[in-house]
């Protein structure tokens, strides 16, 4: 018998266990031991003093559903739980996470500096849209770490960007990003969607608002629109004067003080009140609940994408029709060290590749592959494909394409859980079609 | 708002609205190492009815200034002096934890300023695990992770938080990360060892006294939170059922509803 002292270990719940439970008490609902989906507009007020209360803040509590609901406040909690954040808002897709994480940011006359490799939708949200609120942009490619302090101004608010760009794969250098923010006394926001907290936890290296759109991995079954914003909590908005909306009295809440009153969830609190207020982009509880259906299995997903992944980029590598490929797995893709460090659960499952014969090459192969789905998505369980010079990134012109890292052969590939065999399969006849492209089109 | 005591600046939280002089006084006492934070869910409401409700940091925690004070006596007597700097004479307090012990004593200290006492998993005594303590005074992370672990009852890990999208324990942890753990954690739960009056401080209370105390409160069980109550003369006790030590955040709405009843009846706020 050992007379070893037992040492003490915190006994709260791990990620596997969080994505079953976090955010929900069955016996607070009827003993449902799946979360009830709350399909109401609005919720009965016991009196006029509780009424009061909850438009007040002083307690907890739903009013209207454009603001909060009981469904997705589950998903809302499991995933700040699963990011290891205070506080997460769920919002009707990922696009409109990262408006409202803008637009509770920053006003008119902000800068904010952001990656240059990001999803088509965003950049032109952060060099089109964005201008027209006043709010301009300076664009750093996603390597360039020191590119990011430069590019500080006075007014600039926040740093952005993808932690994985799309479609290049170029990783951020997170950790030292987020000391050239924090130095600047501005927050790092990233979106993270292509790793999920499975894959990396950005709040650990550094970041203080993490954006996801939950259409994609998290979600995984491509069925439903869905985003969210998470708080890291530990940014300090009261240590400069950078941020007078989160630190001085709000008119909108009775002079209220988001940083002084919520402290680590303070930037929740102001995106849900403010924002969802003013702007209403929610979730819909039945959206809310089929990503939950998701996340239920999402470690179970991320492995088998991983190893699927790897499968593929091995594949890829040693065919004949391949020019190049990009996966942070690859020993000689740039930041095949940094991904170590920062993906230390898998490398995730988009691959680029370029294809012999480019333009026309990557047509042919897009219009012959038979299992994998041509599409405008990407973390389905099945595999999807597309080519974005000619689809996602489509509106930029060929300076834009350029500066996004894209090239016309680049095939995007969202590499999916079936059977490893039955993608190869399929990949050969569009690498077949993409060898003969002009005898294929006119079969 | 800010203001000073003893030469150090003090924040403390007036609920979201501006403190009125006229207005009867409620000074929330946070546990260890925590902030004013934890009362978010109970000081907006009595702000916005009638009262002064003042959510302080302790010395050197949260949003104040100077180094955290060593033992709970020197609390005491701290809390007594918010009183004077913010013009009062006379205040209800409500503690929560460690914010018990220090209540208990300032009540026993000043028992005629004191006009109501709101306990909150509270207890005569609050000796450490001696690993706890060695941890959080070796500035160490594991302190906090277990303190969320032990805080929260078996309901509360799950989450479910009142406010919606916010998580309980990660939420916690922020507060109890935001300083250095052995300054402010690690003093505190040093204050709280040492401690030995809690006992003979509560039969020195004669003001209206609520304890509300939880069925999986692993810190400062029932059974101790009774044993105090039984030493304060008509001492009230409210026990919440599935709800750990952090009741103030797991089931905040039961708490403010005993809290309201219990400090209106005895400490009525300033008709507008």
């Amino acid at each position: 018998m050992s007379d070893k002292k037992k040492e003490l270990k915190p006994n709260t719940y791990k990620f596997d266990t969080l994505s079953l439970h976090a955010g929900y008490q069955p016996h607070k609902n009827a003993g449902s031991r799946q979360v009830p989906i709350y399909q109401t507009t609005s919720y009965l007020f016991d009196d006029v003093d509780h009424a009061a209360a909850l438009f007040n803040l002083e307690r907890g509590g739903h009013i209207y559903s454009r603001i909060s609901n009981p469904t997705v406040g589950v998903l809302e909690e499991r995933v700040a739980s699963l990011e290891g954040g205070t506080a997460a808002l769920a919002t009707s897709s990922g696009m409109s996470a990262i408006f409202l994480t803008v637009m509770t940011l920053c006003e008119a006359g902000d800068h904010l500096v952001v990656s240059s490799q990001l999803y088509g939708g965003t950049v032109n949200l952060f060099r089109l849209t964005l201008p027209k609120f006043g709010i301009k942009c300076t664009f750093v490619k996603p390597r360039d770490t020191e590119g990011f302090k430069k590019a500080i101004q006075k007014n600039t608010k926040g740093i952005f960007g993808e932690l994985v760009g799309n479609p290049g794969n170029e990783i951020m250098n997170m950790p030292e990003i987020a000391k050239i923010a924090h130095d600047a006394g501005i927050p790092l926001m990233v979106d993270a969607t292509y790793q999920t907290p499975y894959l990396c936890k950005p709040f650990d290296h550094g970041a203080d608002i993490v954006v996801h759109s939950l259409t994609k991995w998290m979600a995984g079954h491509g069925s439903s629109m869905a985003g969210i914003l998470v708080e890291g909590g530990k940014f300090d908005w009261m240590q400069n004067d950078k941020f007078p909306t989160m630190t001085k009295p709000y008119e909108g809440y009775h002079g209220l003080s988001f940083a002084e009153e919520f402290g680590p969830t303070a930037f929740t609190m102001k995106a849900r009140a403010e924002g969802m207020r003013d702007f209403g982009p929610c979730l819909s509880p039945q959206n809310a609940w089929n990503v939950l259906q998701g996340i239920e299995t999402l470690s179970v997903r991320m492995k088998k994408h991983c190893s699927n992944a790897e499968k593929m980029v091995k594949y890829l590598l040693n065919h004949e029709s391949v020019a190049w490929v990009s996966h942070p797995s690859v020993p000689d893709h740039p930041d095949h060290e940094l991904a170590k460090k920062l993906l230390p659960n898998g490398r995730g499952s988009m691959i680029a590749f370029g294809i012999k014969g480019g333009k026309d090459a990557g047509v042919a192969f897009i219009n012959n592959v038979k299992l994998a789905s041509h599409l405008a998505n990407v973390g389905d369980t099945r595999t999807l494909v597309i080519h974005p010079a000619s689809g996602t990134h489509s509106q930029m012109d060929e300076a834009t394409l350029k500066f996004a890292g894209l090239s016309h052969d680049m095939i995007r590939l969202s590499v999916g859980i079936e059977d490893i065999d039955d993608i190869k399969n399929d990949f050969e006849i569009g690498f077949r079609a993409a060898r003969k492209p002009r005898l294929v089109s006119n079969q | 708002m800010k203001f000073k005591v003893n030469n150090n600046e003090v924040f403390a939280s007036t609920g979201g609205r501006p403190f009125d002089k006229k207005k009867p006084l409620i000074i929330f006492v946070h546990g260890s190492g925590l902030t004013h934070m934890t009362w978010v869910l109970q000081t907006r409401y009595f702000a916005f009815h009638g009262y002064n409700a003042l959510a302080v940091d302790l010395p050197g925690h949260g949003l104040s200034g100077g180094e955290s004070l060593k033992t709970i006596e020197e609390m005491a007597d701290w809390v007594n002096a918010v009183i004077d700097a913010v013009g009062h004479k006379e205040a209800s307090l409500v503690g929560h934890s460690q914010g018990c012990l220090v209540t208990v004593e300032c009540t026993a200290r000043y028992p005629n300023r004191i006009k109501t006492l709101s306990l909150m998993g509270g207890a005569g005594a609050i000796p450490m695990n001696p690993e706890l303590l060695s941890l959080a005074e070796n500035n160490d992370p594991k302190a906090v992770d277990l303190m969320m672990d032990w805080a929260h009852g078996p309901a509360g890990h799950f989450g479910g938080h009142p406010v919606p999208g916010l998580y309980h324990i990660n939420t916690g942890t922020m507060l109890a990360k935001s300083r250095t753990i052995q300054n402010t954690l690690g003093v505190d739960f040093r204050a709280c060892d040492n401690y030995k009056n809690g006992f003979d401080a509560a039969k020195k209370v004669k003001c209206p006294t609520l304890s509300i105390l939880a069925t999986d409160d692993k810190m400062c069980p029932v059974k101790e939170g009774k044993k105090l109550a039984g030493l304060i003369e008509g001492s009230q006790v409210d026990i919440i059922d599935n709800c750990g030590h952090m009741m103030l955040l797991e089931e905040a709405d039961r708490v403010l509803t005993v809290l309201k009843k219990f400090i209106t009846t005895n400490y009525p706020p300033l008709s507008t």
